[in-house]
């Protein structure tokens, strides 16, 4: 197998949805490139990261601004 | 007697489907109940995609008001969410579009690019380079660094990869093919690594 061909199952991998000999493939391979097992680290930790970290703070006051209009559209007519 | 329990999600309705129908019998204290449980991710959804605190927030407020609208619309046959995903994602393009009056912004043409297709960097990062930063600071790194993604692959990863959406829902929401949707994402993803290695990677003789 070559790089390019394992970096096409990349994704398949990290959301673990190859089928067991294709695995048996991609772990091969990972054995014996050093450049392969650090884009598949880094990758799966790539998405680790940004979806164990709250990036975006929901502003003060927002959701009391949001019931506020939904209640005002209420009165027009639920 | 031994009974038969159903399957969790192939039997029992979602939760939401109960709130819904609630909020279509005129009972908007359910609805205040979907607001609670889906504002974060509507709101980064919109952060994601306008880059522009004022637009997520004005996005948010649209299409929870625009869902609370059109309800009735709602067949039931998706789940309430991907639903209001779709809703918020059409209101973000559209106030993108707005800030960039004269420049194409579309999520569904192919983004040619060099960068993600091979990487370069091989370095490795530190065990957990996260630790390194401050969480403003990271928060500030991650945010810096997704900005650079183009306006395609970020919603897509941040649909995937952030809020957890499957490929197939994420393709339906914004109007894509499923391998469009995978080959933005294998590129999103290789892009987002090579550009965060500039932050993580291990440095020469030391552990971190």
């Amino acid at each position: 197998m070559t790089c390019a061909e394992f970096l096409a199952m990349l994704d398949e991998l990290i959301d673990d949805t190859v089928t067991a000999g294709v695995r048996v493939e991609l772990e091969a391979h990972l054995r014996c490139c050093e450049h392969c097992t650090v884009t598949l680290s880094t990758t799966r930790k790539t998405i680790q990261i940004y979806r164990s970290h709250e990036i975006y703070d929901l502003p003060p006051g927002l959701r009391e601004r949001l019931h506020k209009a939904i209640m005002e559209r209420c009165k027009k007519g639920c | 007697m031994a009974t038969i329990q159903p399957i969790a999600g192939e039997l029992e309705p979602h939760p939401d489907v109960a709130l819904v129908d609630r909020v279509r019998r005129g009972d908007v204290s359910a609805y205040d109940e979907l607001v609670r449980k889906y504002e974060r991710q509507i709101f980064r959804i919109a952060q994601h995609i306008t880059q522009n605190r004022e637009d997520a927030e004005d996005v948010m407020q649209d299409a929870f008001l625009k869902a609370y609208e059109k309800l009735d619309q709602f067949q039931g046959n998706s789940k309430f969410y991907t639903w209001l995903v779709r809703i918020a994602v059409n209101e973000s393009l559209m106030r993108l579009r707005k800030r960039r009056t004269g420049k194409m912004v579309s999520i569904d043409e192919d983004i040619e690019t060099d960068e993600g297709s091979v990487p370069r960097d091989l370095a490795d990062w530190a065990p957990d380079p996260e630790q390194n930063y401050g969480q403003a600071e990271l928060a500030g790194i991650l945010r810096k660094t997704i900005q650079g993604l183009p306006p395609g692959f970020r919603v897509v990863f941040a649909l995937r990869d952030v809020e957890g959406l499957s490929t197939e829902e994420t393709a339906e929401t914004l109007g894509l093919s499923v391998p469009a949707v995978k080959s933005r994402l294998l590129r999103a993803r290789l892009q987002l690594r090579e550009r965060l290695s500039r932050y993580f990677k291990r440095k020469k003789g030391g552990g971190k």
